[in-house]
């Protein structure tokens, strides 16, 4: 069972991976790195569960990646929020004040 | 008998130094600090070295010497110390006694000054060094004060330094002097070498050189005696660095008159005379010192004939005067060129205050635009007229018991020097004797508005001149042929009484001089300077540029060592300036490159680290795979 749940979570991974990097709307940007956090979640409880050595440590895990993942996700989108304001657009390539 | 203030003789140097470290701490504010102070010092030293000459001149008064362990080094130590010798007496009494003086008179010829407080530390100062040079009890400690010396005679004579000229020769003097140093320095080290348990101090050096015992081989105390000659040779202006000292007239003329009287000249032959034995070792450096010290007498009177610059004049008749020294040195009259120091330094800073005093009165230093000075300014005429009849030998001031006693050892000793000797007291009188009649006498040459407004200077100014007047013809009485109280004091039996020959010879030809010069000048037999000049227009050209030594150093030494230090500067700044700007530059370049890389965009950050992720993980299966 346990190479069914860790393909699941890879595959959840590069779809969040791809869209973290690829996406040009940062809305989409962050429910990809939501998606990514997930197929970690996955790989965690399936490892709890199916792994060499099964224990509750994993379950715990994954809830404090929950928790941390939505103050996360308030944070970041009251940051996009701003940004918006700001600038009057989600397009994360307009975001380039950083450059050298 | 008490020897209180022989043992206490180290202050004698301090005072000045104290008076240097006060006016420096002064810095410009409390302006009339400068002359008290340096005066009061000045004053102090003078009845100081009095008083230890009153107390040397008691019977069995014995050489003092007080020094303490300065570097140790395993079993070798080195002292520093002071010392009292009947010579050094005499040096510090002179050198106090003339400074003391200039110090007075700067006080009038400096009033105006900005920088007058500047002005006394470095005169403080350079006493300090000189009197510091003269009681060191060794050749290292001497050679110490002899640079420090040096340093000060740079400040003083650079002292106007706005004057681009005054810069020049500020600078002319410190190197030339220096080539004297560097050979001074050898002339030590080469001593240290040698001498047994490597001593350095004047007792040792006396004992070991003493009676040619050739405890150090013949060749080499040759070397060491010409090298310390050298060293002298610079600080006293001896052909063939002599240069700076007439440039050396930029200064203000109280330091020339220091320079040329107590303080910077007097160190030369004051060596030699120290280091007296090494040179009575060793006949052919005698010799050296005696050709060259003639040959310069003869050779600087000769430049003086044809110069108009009042201090020009007085400069290189200090060059010549030294070289009479010098000569005496070199014919084994220690006396005699002791003597003569003395009388000089009495004579001469007499002179150069004189021209200070006519110098501020006429706003001129060339001799061709004064003239009728004589009727306005009496006491420096006066005084004026005894410092040129001493220096051109007439009887019976100070110059010519001393130039007798010199030109008497050099009759017994070798015609040809004493030839030489006869043309320079010649030529010496009558230049003295132009200069006078065409400053003090005759018609003022210059605009009548400004002649009706030469006075005579404040007292501040004469009474140094009425003093030295006075030594001037008062000290030539310490030597003469039937009392020769010096050359006793001095413990020198060699010296020989001057002969009638000698005296005579030397008194004709200084009136024939002064008879010449007043014909030329005065009477205008030959309707004055000018029409030498029409007769011999090569020879006065030749005079007048100096025997065109410094064209000659210019050609040969100055030019090419510019060229070396042009290629130097250019290898600098385009070879090694070029490697370090390469490099700079370098870098930037680099940085504008990789700024590109920094785009702003977070997401192309985040693929550059996924694609970083999947090279290391790649290079991780394949290690795993290929080994």
């Amino acid at each position: 069972m346990l190479p069914s749940y860790l393909t699941m979570a890879a595959i959840l991974f590069c779809i969040g991976l791809y869209g973290a990097l690829a996406k040009r709307n940062a809305v989409i940007v962050l429910l990809s790195l939501e998606l990514m956090l997930n197929a970690v979640n996955l790989n965690l409880v399936a490892f709890s569960k199916y792994g060499a050595v099964p224990s509750l440590t994993g379950h715990i895990f994954s809830i404090f990646t929950i928790t941390v993942a939505a103050a996360e996700a308030a944070v970041a989108v009251a940051v996009l929020i701003a940004l918006f304001r700001a600038r009057g657009t989600a397009q994360t390539d307009e975001f380039n004040q950083l450059r050298g | 008998m008490t020897d209180m203030f022989t043992k206490a003789a180290w202050i004698i140097p301090l005072l000045p130094l104290a008076a240097f470290l006060l006016l420096t701490a002064a810095g410009r504010s409390f302006r009339s600090l400068g002359p008290i102070a340096g005066s009061a010092a000045s004053l102090a030293s003078f009845a100081l070295a009095l008083l230890v000459l009153l107390e040397r001149l008691q019977d069995g008064a014995v050489d003092y010497n007080n020094s303490f362990d300065w570097i140790s080094i395993g079993s070798y130590t080195l002292g520093i110390g002071f010392e009292v010798t009947n010579l050094t007496t005499l040096m510090l009494v002179v050198v106090s006694f003339v400074s003391l003086l200039i110090n007075v008179y700067s006080a009038g010829y400096m009033k105006n000054d900005e920088r007058i407080n500047v002005y006394y530390g470095y005169v403080s100062l350079f006493v300090f060094a000189m009197l510091g040079l003269v009681l060191s009890d060794n050749l290292l400690a001497l050679y110490i004060f002899w640079e420090l010396v040096g340093v000060c005679s740079f400040l003083l004579i650079g002292f106007w330094y706005t004057k681009p000229a005054a810069r020049a020769a500020a600078k002319k003097a410190f190197i030339v002097t220096r080539i004297g140093d560097a050979g001074l320095l050898l002339g030590i080290i080469l001593l240290f070498w040698y001498m047994p348990d490597h001593a350095l101090d004047f007792t040792m050096i006396e004992s070991v050189f003493e009676g040619g015992t050739g405890a150090i081989a013949a060749g080499i105390t040759t070397v060491i005696a010409l090298l310390i000659f050298l060293g002298a040779a610079g600080k006293s202006g001896q052909f063939p660095l002599h240069v700076w000292l007439p440039d050396a007239m930029e200064g203000p003329t109280p330091i020339s008159a220091l320079i040329h009287a107590a303080t910077m000249v007097a160190a030369g032959v004051f060596l030699i005379a120290r280091t007296f034995d090494i040179f009575q070792a060793s006949p052919a450096a005698m010799d050296t010192v005696a050709y060259i010290g003639g040959f310069t007498a003869l050779f600087a009177a000769t430049i003086a004939l044809a110069q108009h610059d009042i201090k020009r004049i007085l400069a290189y008749s200090t060059v010549s005067q030294l070289g009479y020294m010098m000569m005496a040195l070199g014919l084994g009259s220690l006396t005699g060129g002791v003597f003569h120091l003395m009388t000089h330094a009495f004579f001469k800073a007499l002179l150069f205050l004189g021209a200070g005093c006519v110098i501020h009165a006429a706003h001129t230093q060339d001799i061709r635009k004064m003239g009728g000075l004589g009727s306005r300014m009496k006491l420096t005429a006066w005084t004026f007229a005894a410092g040129a009849l001493a220096l051109s030998g007439i009887p019976p001031l100070a110059g010519f018991w001393s130039k007798d006693a010199i030109l008497a050892a050099a009759l017994e000793a070798n015609p040809l020097l004493f030839a030489a000797g006869l043309a320079a007291a010649f030529c010496t009188a009558l230049y003295m004797t132009r200069l006078f009649v065409l400053v003090f006498l005759g018609e003022p040459r210059f605009e009548l508005a400004a002649a009706s407004k030469v006075r005579e200077m404040p007292p501040a100014m004469t009474m140094p001149l009425l003093t030295l007047a006075v030594m001037t013809v008062v000290s030539g009485f310490a030597e003469t042929p039937w009392n020769g109280w010096l050359s006793g004091w001095l413990g020198d039996e060699a010296e020989t009484h001057a002969g009638w020959a000698a005296m005579l010879a030397s008194v004709a030809a200084s009136l024939l001089g002064l008879y010449a010069g007043w014909a030329v000048y005065r009477k205008g037999a030959l309707q004055g300077g000018a029409a030498v000049k029409e007769r011999v227009p090569g020879l006065v050209a030749l005079l007048e540029r100096q025997y065109y030594i410094d064209e000659l150093y210019a050609a040969v030494a100055v030019k090419p060592v510019r060229a070396v230090g042009t290629a130097l500067s250019a290898i600098d700044r385009y070879a090694v300036g070029g490697l370090v700007k390469l490099a700079g530059a370098g870098a930037g370049w680099a940085g504008r490159l990789l700024t590109r890389l920094q785009n702003g965009q977070a997401q192309g950050y985040g693929l550059a680290a996924v694609i970083g992720l999947i090279v290391l993980l790649l290079a991780m299966l394949g290690r795993r795979f290929l080994t």
